[in-house]
């Protein structure tokens, strides 16, 4: 596919570039000059591609190669952390109202499938245990009535149509009182496809909008739509203004840079994503595969995560060394501990690790007591930090002062550090042949 | 809705085209307007007008170094000449064979194919109601058995445009909704078949041997009648419309595309890809709701409304 080819032409770019060190201009110029491709060729907006490479840049400059990495990989890394934040980082969920019923309107272009969508949709919330109804207010596509009324039957949720001769804004006053008489709680109301420039077709919306007032207001945009997805989400956004997007027809082969566009110019969430033509083919959206499938450098994005995962063992081989020898430091604790937060609260973490979790039923963690002990860590000199042997008592006043600790406690995580050393050592010889296994004992394990 | 409709014909293309026209003006025109010299800078920023026009990176490229080799050799120094050449451009890859709509004089089969909402049905609808107006027998065959309410929707566009449609129920064959068809054309003498069929992403396999099928159906059971195989391209897709256009061809033998949504602001530059790579040329375009809105598509109007200010007399 076209996208591969991309890929390898960006790696025998940086082939030869082995060197480490900090990302010069050239480096990241070269580098976004490809990211730039990539984007477009993902049909991303240009304009939206120019301030995106703009900005990245300006955040690459500088910073330092990850080992295991060349250069421009190093720029990917990056490029695909911005573009997951972009994207939104986290998924985002339907809002309900504080009073039922709760309404969403669907709305875009022609094709997009607002009609499919909408049963998806429906299909969805009628699992979560809501007794959603169906509208229909496309009264002007051919069998648009018919269409909604058949879907509604296959899923089993009941579908509100007055036919083609009244007006969508009577229709949906009409739905909302038939849903209070027959207790439905969430509304959906399907309208027809029509041009953002058609400023007859757009009032209806703003018509409809004004009297149902509904919770949310979807925009369905097709994966496939080229540059002119920012002018359709912009006009959309501005005249009716919208509260999410669901994207469709995402399972075709798609880069799917609209994504992108839509996102960047209206800042509103891509809550869901059609994944095929079954009325169950609706799912979450999941900012992460969307950067890198916009990206199109899979392999590449599977490189740097491989030279993260050797990283990581290396650092770790290099702890386990440092046990066993007992040269544990400070500074290697202190790094252990951020490496754990970066993923949750300790906790959590100790919950995570398989079989860790029941062995350490009784032990409480307070997450509190791990800020004290980073603080006090931090509040030791460099020296202090690789050699413990060196604090006196008047180092640990200043550490307690430095820390808002109090000498007790300085005290008491002294001793406990120099306990755990000594297990650690001991633990050594039993750890040898045992390679991966990074046993530790925290001393704040009580 | 309806009032509009009785707008006429000429009216409605030319509002519909103009749409396309204005937009596409906000970037290209702004490069020819904005420049005194044709120097590196002119050249980017016409790259990046045809990039987002949706012609893509490569033909944009491509467009842009022949446009600087005609530039040096007839030693051109303004700006505004470049535009003249860019739309000789233009014109010169999307013109279409004197031969292209032959079919519509013979006994010929259309059948429309492409992925899902491109305008399929609707198309079809004005097809078949332009060729009733040549006074052409007209079937249409309702082969989309899958999406809910497709054979309504036809039924519907076939009785505005009065001709008969050769249909089954729901979820049936689609072959022998076609085959049907076929021997329906055959009886009655038919002129022109156009046989819908149910949108399809074209990566999705059993879909695509399905289509095979069909055109198998046609090409063994009508034999004598022309074929002509015609993909619908949505003018606001972006690359994938290359990949759409692949993906068919190597399944039936497209003979054309028809562009739709025009009336829209994307500007369907995608076609120039199309036709420049795969060889298929774009026969019709859509411009509105209306049964009427479907034109022959013409080559030097499709450049002229992505390069045109509507002053033409500035080449």
């Amino acid at each position: 596919m076209a996208f591969e080819s991309l890929s390898d032409k960006f790696q025998s770019i940086f082939a030869n570039l082995k060197r480490k060190g900090r990302l010069t201009e050239q480096d990241v110029s070269a580098a976004m000059k490809e990211v730039k491709m990539a984007l477009l060729e993902a049909d991303v907006n240009f304009k939206v591609v120019k301030e995106f490479v703009n900005a990245v840049k300006e955040r690459a400059i500088g910073q330092d190669v990850m080992e295991g990495l060349n250069p421009g990989q190093y720029v990917i890394k990056i490029v695909n952390e911005e573009l997951i934040q972009l994207m939104g980082a986290t998924e985002s969920e339907l809002t309900y109202a504080k009073q039922q019923p709760t309404i969403y309107m669907m709305v875009g272009l022609q094709g997009a499938g607002k009609t499919t969508t909408t049963a998806k949709l429906a299909g969805k919330i009628k699992k979560s245990g809501k007794k959603p109804l169906l509208v229909a207010c496309d009264i002007y596509r051919p069998a648009a009535i018919k269409q909604l009324q058949v879907v509604g039957g296959q899923l089993d949720i009941p579908v509100f149509a007055m036919g083609d001769q009244i007006q969508p804004v009577d229709i949906a006053k009409a739905a909302i009182a038939h849903a209070e008489k027959n207790h439905n709680d969430v509304i959906i109301i399907d309208t027809a496809g029509r041009l953002h420039i058609d400023e007859t077709m757009m009032d209806e919306l703003v018509e409809v909008r004004d009297e149902v007032k509904p919770q949310e207001i979807l925009l369905v945009v097709d994966a496939m739509t080229g540059q002119d997805a920012v002018n359709v989400a912009n006009s959309f956004n501005d005249k009716i203004g919208i509260d999410g997007v669901i994207l469709t027809k995402l399972d075709g082969d798609t880069r799917g840079g609209a994504a992108l566009s839509v996102r960047a110019v209206t800042k509103k969430p891509i809550k869901f994503v059609g994944l095929g033509e079954k009325l169950t083919d609706l799912e979450v959206f999941y900012p992460e595969r969307m950067a890198s499938r916009i990206l199109g450098m899979g392999d590449v994005l599977t490189l740097i995560e491989k030279a993260q995962d050797v990283l990581d063992e290396k650092k770790a081989a290099e702890m386990e060394r440092k046990f066993r020898k007992a040269e544990f430091t400070f500074d290697d604790f202190l790094e252990q501990m951020q490496q754990i937060k970066k993923m949750g609260s300790f906790s959590d973490v100790i919950n995570m690790i398989p079989g860790m979790g029941s062995q350490l039923k009784n032990v409480q963690i307070d997450d509190k007591e791990i800020n004290k002990i980073e603080a006090m860590i931090l509040s030791m000199t460099l020296d202090e930090r690789g050699n413990p042997s060196l604090i006196n008592p008047s180092r640990k006043k200043r550490i307690a002062s430095g820390s808002g600790t109090n000498m007790q406690d300085v005290n008491k995580f002294i001793k406990q550090f120099e306990q755990s050393k000594k297990m650690m050592k001991q633990m050594g010889g039993m750890m040898k042949g045992k390679k991966g296994k990074k046993g530790m004992n925290f001393p704040f394990m009580g | 809705m309806s009032e509009e409709k009785k707008q006429g014909f000429f009216t409605k293309l030319v509002s519909g085209l103009s749409k396309t026209k204005a937009n596409m003006m906000n970037s290209v025109e702004q490069v020819f307007s904005g420049f005194t010299k044709i120097d590196d800078d002119f050249y980017e920023e016409l790259e990046e007008a045809l990039i987002i026009a949706d012609l893509g990176v490569n033909t944009s490229i491509k467009i842009i170094q022949d446009l600087k080799e005609k530039v040096k050799a007839r030693k051109i120094k303004d700006p505004l000449e470049v535009r003249g050449l860019l739309k000789e451009e233009i014109e010169e890859i999307m013109t279409i064979g004197e031969d292209a709509y032959d079919f519509t004089q013979k006994k010929s089969v259309i059948l429309v194919v492409g992925v899902n909402g491109v305008g399929k049905t609707t198309t079809i609808g004005k097809l078949a109601y332009q060729y009733k107006q040549d006074k052409k027998k007209v079937i249409v065959a309702a082969a989309d058995t899958f999406r809910a309410a497709a054979i309504e929707q036809l039924a519907e566009w076939a009785n505005r445009a009065s001709v008969e449609i050769i249909a089954q129920q729901e979820n049936s064959d689609p072959g022998a909704v076609v085959y049907d068809g076929v021997q329906a054309a055959k009886a009655r003498n038919a002129d022109l078949l156009i046989c819908d069929t149910a949108g399809r992403l074209h990566n999705k396999k059993n879909l695509m041997e399905e289509l095979k099928k069909i055109f198998k159906i046609i090409n063994r059971d009508y034999e004598e009648a022309h074929k002509e195989v015609l993909l619908v391209l949505d003018s606001t897709t972006g690359q994938n419309a290359l990949q759409q256009a692949k993906q068919f061809k190597e399944i039936t033998e497209i003979t054309g595309i028809v562009l739709t949504k025009l009336d829209g602001t994307a500007k369907g530059g995608i076609t120039i890809a199309i036709q420049s790579e795969l060889g298929i040329p774009v026969k019709y375009i859509g411009v509105g709701e209306g049964i009427e809105d479907l034109q022959k598509f013409n080559a030097k109007d499709f450049a002229n409304a992505l390069f045109d200010n509507g002053s033409n007399d500035l080449h």
